[in-house]
């Protein structure tokens, strides 16, 4: 056995959080040049050995909780949940709880119909023209889809704009700060505490609204917590709990499609020849009057190319982090137990021997015999990979293809500012889409 | 066709359970159980979907 290697730390140090904070995928592209497949960076004084590469990769998604553990990776994510929610759980219950009854095949055409209907709500008050900012827009839109498709269509009635804006406020609470203080006093905090306050009170009033013993048909998930007793009768969960419930089965979910679905928008209209061929798709697609809710469970080929590229240039998650639970070993490299270990997303799916022409928009690469996205299954990873890979990516795929089946079946779209002004905001650990971001629309003439 | 498990990476979300029930089984809080490694030519359409659906990839399928 060969003696193992310290990882190289990367330079720009000796530490790296206000880097992650402002330039996170310029810090990770600089780990991987210097470095290669195995490097490290300091975060608020912490050794975080970052991975990219198809070896380094697999080693990483192939981890269980018990030797690379999530719970400690993301401090961030306990005051948004509440304690006792997801992370404080045990990796035992996490693996349980992923067992998501609502993400079942058997569920998906009655998702897709809810889906396809929630679009038709957000468009019936457009008129003929108009603009939209893309970050509010598709936020909204995927605040009703998830919560009418996870939690059930009643609750969902009894949601409004404020639901939204309020867990914007919670999304945008995610500092890298909080790798030194989760609580600490700064603004993005502060909001994040105020909203978090202001849902588990709408929940309460939702709560206090419903009646004690609905029909089993007319249930819904809130119906079916508010009934679960403790031994003295009393109700077992209270508002802040079902809330901490909500906000985390939502969350895995809301900023990674709402985001997909404006890049894949924002890259369709960069690319006017791809986008002609998407609508020429779906226009024959559905020019039998077939629904979305049996289309979208199928093969819609130019649009899940294209969503695949808008998600492999612009992954939601860009970076992945756990703990070292134990001594590992990486590509002759040392990780003693306790160093964090993360997974650069970004730069991974833009690895130029695995993707030529990385920074290309090129829907093409997915197409047979080069489908390189099943060819380099540890490198393109915008769903993550192994054990971990995405519990929700078919449902994510069937909702753009829900989303764009309808959008792009009655409308029409144009930048509304230069096409190289689309970015995102990296100031916070949810990456979402930099203001202004925003397009018009028009009415199809056909 | 086979088809090979890799057990280091199922889950036991038995969504191949849901598609193709005469060739996985999963049994609760179990992985999966490859109850016809070699099926049938008709059944191509099922375990195809059952390899594409599962959620981390842990499903393949092997041309003989």
């Amino acid at each position: 056995m060969t003696a193992l290697v310290e990882p190289r730390v990367v330079s720009g140090g000796p530490d790296h959080l206000e880097e992650l904070r402002t330039d996170p995928i310029g810090l990770m592209r600089r780990v991987r040049d210097e470095c290669g497949d195995v490097g490290e960076f300091r975060l608020a004084g912490r050794r975080v050995v970052l991975l990219s590469g198809a070896e380094a990769n697999e080693f990483f998604f192939r981890a269980p909780d018990e030797e690379l553990d999530q719970a400690e990776a993301y401090p961030f994510m306990t005051p948004i949940f509440g304690e006792g929610v997801v992370f404080d759980a045990t990796p035992e219950q996490r693996r349980e709880a992923l067992h998501n009854q609502a993400l079942k095949g058997s569920f998906m055409k009655g998702h897709a119909a809810t889906i396809a209907a929630e679009v038709d709500r957000m468009v019936a008050g457009w008129g003929d023209e108009g603009e939209i900012d893309l970050l509010d827009w598709f936020a909204e839109l995927t605040i009703y889809t998830s919560s009418a498709c996870l939690i059930g269509r009643k609750f969902r009635e009894q949601l409004d704009r404020r639901f939204a804006d309020l867990y914007h406020d919670l999304e945008r609470g995610t500092d890298a700060i909080a790798y030194v203080d989760p609580y600490a006093d700064i603004e993005s905090f502060r909001k994040r505490d105020a909203a978090r306050a202001a849902l588990v009170e709408l929940v309460q009033g939702i709560m206090d609204g419903r009646e004690p013993n609905p029909p089993k048909e007319d249930r819904d998930l809130l119906d079916v917590l508010m009934s679960v007793k403790d031994a003295d009768g009393a109700l077992r969960f209270d508002a802040d709990q079902v809330t901490g419930m909500f906000i985390s089965m939502m969350f895995a979910g809301h900023h990674t499609t709402s985001g997909t679905a404006a890049w894949t928008l924002i890259e369709l209209l960069r690319h006017p020849g791809v986008l002609d061929g998407v609508v020429r798709e779906l226009d024959e697609l559905y020019a039998d009057g077939r629904e979305v809710s049996f289309q979208a469970l199928r093969a819609i080929p130019r649009l899940e190319s294209a969503i695949k590229e808008a998600l492999r240039l612009h992954p939601p998650l860009i970076l992945l982090l756990r703990v070292a639970k134990n001594d590992h070993e990486v590509l002759g490299h040392r990780i003693p137990a306790g160093t964090m270990v993360g997974c650069s997303v970004a730069v991974s799916n833009r690895i130029p021997e695995d993707f030529p022409d990385p920074d290309a928009f090129d829907p093409d690469r997915y197409v047979a015999p080069r489908e390189e996205d099943l060819l380099h299954r540890w490198t393109w990873v915008p769903f993550g990979a192994g054990r971990h890979r995405c519990v929700g990516a078919n449902f994510a795929m069937m909702q753009l293809k829900a989303i764009f089946s309808v959008l792009l079946r009655d409308w029409e779209f144009e930048f509304a500012q230069p096409p190289e002004t689309y970015r995102n905001d990296h100031s916070k650990m949810v990456v979402q889409l930099a203001r202004p971001c925003a397009v018009r629309y028009r009415r199809r003439r056909r | 066709m086979r088809i090979e498990a890799d057990l280091d990476l199922c889950q036991g979300h038995a969504m191949c359970e849901l598609e193709a029930p005469d060739v996985f089984e999963v049994p609760r809080k179990g992985k999966v159980r490859v109850l016809d490694p070699e099926p049938p030519e008709d059944a191509r359409a099922e375990v195809a979907a059952a390899v594409r659906y599962c959620p981390t990839q842990a499903l393949r399928l092997l041309e003989t």
